[in-house]
């Protein structure tokens, strides 16, 4: 398998790969206190949160652009 | 010297005999032909899905990793918190630019990314621009896995005065030196699953037992004083930390897998599937690297740093201490002993890697392409064994005669310097416009601007604010430079294609970026 793949669908999929970048590199969507989860500033889960879905994301785009030889 | 420091010292010293074993031993994992370069310095690019995540967990997160980040959050509160941002966006970024790199590497015998850089570009001073970067950030990078060992050493009282208090550390790396020697990379890719083992459960036992005797996360925060809590907002004229906050979390990621020891752990990989593979699953380091930072948050909170007890440490290792100080409060001595080996163990790991990847970087790069071009197999390895022996005796000297503040100036400063061969390296990859000599000259910019930069900032941070117009953007200097750096190789490289200067000879085709398992 490759991942240069002729097939256009493959590049759209790499776009989900943007997700994380937009998520933590905007500060504005979390620089705050509250809501807070168990005592934890969102600040703080919200990017514990993120890793898990940069993960996920990444997983996916694996799994999508993945095929038999 | 206390009895507590004993029970820890004994701990700490079985858990580093165990990993020194494995290190002598890791000669016969697979065993091959180890007098050849691509079999001591890479394993023979033969290492699977499960062997490369505890390579690159155990090469990327470094002792001063899990010194600094915490000392950063400690010190300075929220801005700490970037490194999670930056190991989240650095896999995304791995999954598609470095499969890539992986197969033209394979396709072309490439072990270095100066390597690649003289095969794609056609010019071996570009490749020396671009090797000797890497040897200029990956000294200091050493050093400072030195100066982690030297942290958790003091708070077991390992101390003396003169030259005596540098032994144990000269003898642990001596014996680093030996089987990094002996074994090549085939040890700290073994040494990596200890060290994983180790740390998982020392990070884990802290951040359950800490918030317990601290009376809960919501206790810890509430103790956090509030501008260290989160980010400080934009003014009227400024973005406030959201600038630096972003762009040292964007350039630190993009500078990741242009050091060597990270091309030396993505390269001794058995494909590019094992790549896209890890990007998925390396991120389990990421949440660690997040517990850790937040290992800063509990130190402010339980305020160790007024503890006379620490006020030594704090004294001697400044806000690297606030984590062993934090261990020291919490863990009993003999688990606080195996907490600090754990740091230590997570030293040595990247430290062999990164000896071995500035070696293999001095024998491909400077000794066969300028001293010795037609040196057979065997003296090529030879020759990157003691390179690799150079480096750490140079690495330990630095340690030992300056003082520590230099190395961490150092460490700063390469990471400017490191990211200044994104466009040779990273874009490299995908496009031959840019002219070799553009190339060039960006490089030198991205440089000049980097270190002045960091200069003007007395090298004691490399966040550095730029005045355009009535605004004042504070951004990471590496990030400025890089700019530059672009900026200089798009405009030049249009005036040399124009004009028709000979752009060198590509000796890759566009089949060799896709190929391999």
């Amino acid at each position: 398998m490759t991942s240069s793949n002729p097939r256009p669908r493959a590049w759209l999929w790499h776009l989900l790969l943007l997700a994380p970048f937009v998520g933590t590199l905007w500060v504005p969507f979390y620089n705050a206190i509250d809501p807070r989860l168990a005592g934890i500033p969102y600040f703080y889960w919200y990017q514990l949160t993120w890793i898990g879905i940069s993960a996920v994301v990444t997983a996916v785009v694996y799994f999508a652009t993945r095929w038999p030889d | 010297m206390s009895h507590e420091h004993y029970a820890a010292l004994t701990v700490f010293v079985g858990l580093f005999g165990l990993v020194t074993a494995l290190g002598f031993v890791a000669a016969r994992w697979r065993r091959a032909d180890l007098d050849q370069l691509h079999e001591w310095g890479l394993a023979g690019r033969r290492f699977g899905t499960v062997v490369t995540w505890f390579l690159l967990g155990g090469d990327l997160y470094t002792a001063y990793t899990f010194m600094a980040v915490p000392a950063l959050v400690f010190g300075a509160g929220a801005i700490g918190f970037f490194a999670v941002p930056y190991t989240i966006i650095a896999y995304p970024f791995v999954f598609v630019v470095m499969p890539r790199l992986w197969s033209v590497s394979h396709r072309r015998g490439y072990i270095t990314g100066a390597d690649f850089v003289r095969g794609r570009f056609g010019s071996g001073t570009l490749a020396l621009a671009v090797a000797i970067t890497g040897l200029l950030a990956t000294m200091p990078y050493i050093a400072l896995q030195l100066v982690g060992i030297q942290v958790v050493l003091g708070a077991m009282g390992v101390e003396g005065s003169g030259w005596m208090s540098d032994l144990p550390l000269v003898i642990a790396f001596a014996i680093l030196a030996a089987y990094t020697y002996q074994s090549g990379l085939r040890a700290p890719a073994l040494i990596a699953i200890v060290k994983d083992a180790v740390i998982y459960v020392t990070v884990i036992a802290a951040v359950l037992v800490v918030p317990i005797r601290l009376g809960g996360y919501a206790k810890i925060f509430d103790a956090v004083p509030p501008q260290k809590l989160i980010l400080t907002p934009p003014g009227p004229h400024d973005f406030g930390q959201y600038s630096a906050f972003s762009s040292l979390a964007l350039g630190s990621a993009l500078a990741l897998f242009l050091y060597p020891h990270s091309l030396t752990g993505v390269l001794s990989s058995s494909g590019r599937a094992v790549i896209r593979r890890n990007s998925a699953l390396l991120p389990a380091y990421s949440f660690l690297l997040a517990l850790i930072a937040l290992l800063g948050t509990m130190a402010l909170a339980a305020g160790v740093d007024k503890d006379p007890a620490f006020s030594h440490g704090f004294a001697r290792y400044g806000t690297n201490f606030a984590v062993p100080a934090l261990f020291l409060r919490t863990f009993s001595p003999s688990f606080a002993g195996f907490a600090f080996a754990s740091i230590a163990i997570g030293a040595l790991v990247p430290a062999a890697i990164m000896s071995i990847a500035a070696a293999n970087l001095f024998t491909r790069n400077i000794y066969r392409e300028y001293l010795r071009p037609d040196c057979d197999g065997k003296e090529e390895a030879t020759v990157a064994k003691i390179a690799s022996l150079v480096v750490k005796v140079g690495a330990l000297a630095f340690v030992v005669l300056a003082p520590q503040k230099y190395a961490i100036q150092l460490q700063l400063l390469g990471g400017v310097w490191i990211l200044q061969t994104f466009p040779a390296v990273v874009v490299g990859l995908y496009t031959r416009r840019l002219h070799r000599w553009a190339l060039l000259v960006g490089w030198a910019t991205g440089m000049t601007v980097g270190t002045t930069m960091a200069y003007q900032l007395h090298f004691k941070g490399t966040v550095y604010p730029l005045h355009v117009g009535p605004w004042t953007i504070s951004a990471y200097a590496a990030l400025w430079a890089l700019l530059a750096n672009l900026g200089v190789a798009v405009v030049l490289s249009a005036i040399l294609n124009r004009a028709g200067v000979d752009p060198g000879i590509d000796a890759t085709d566009a089949p060799d970026y896709a190929g391999g398992p």
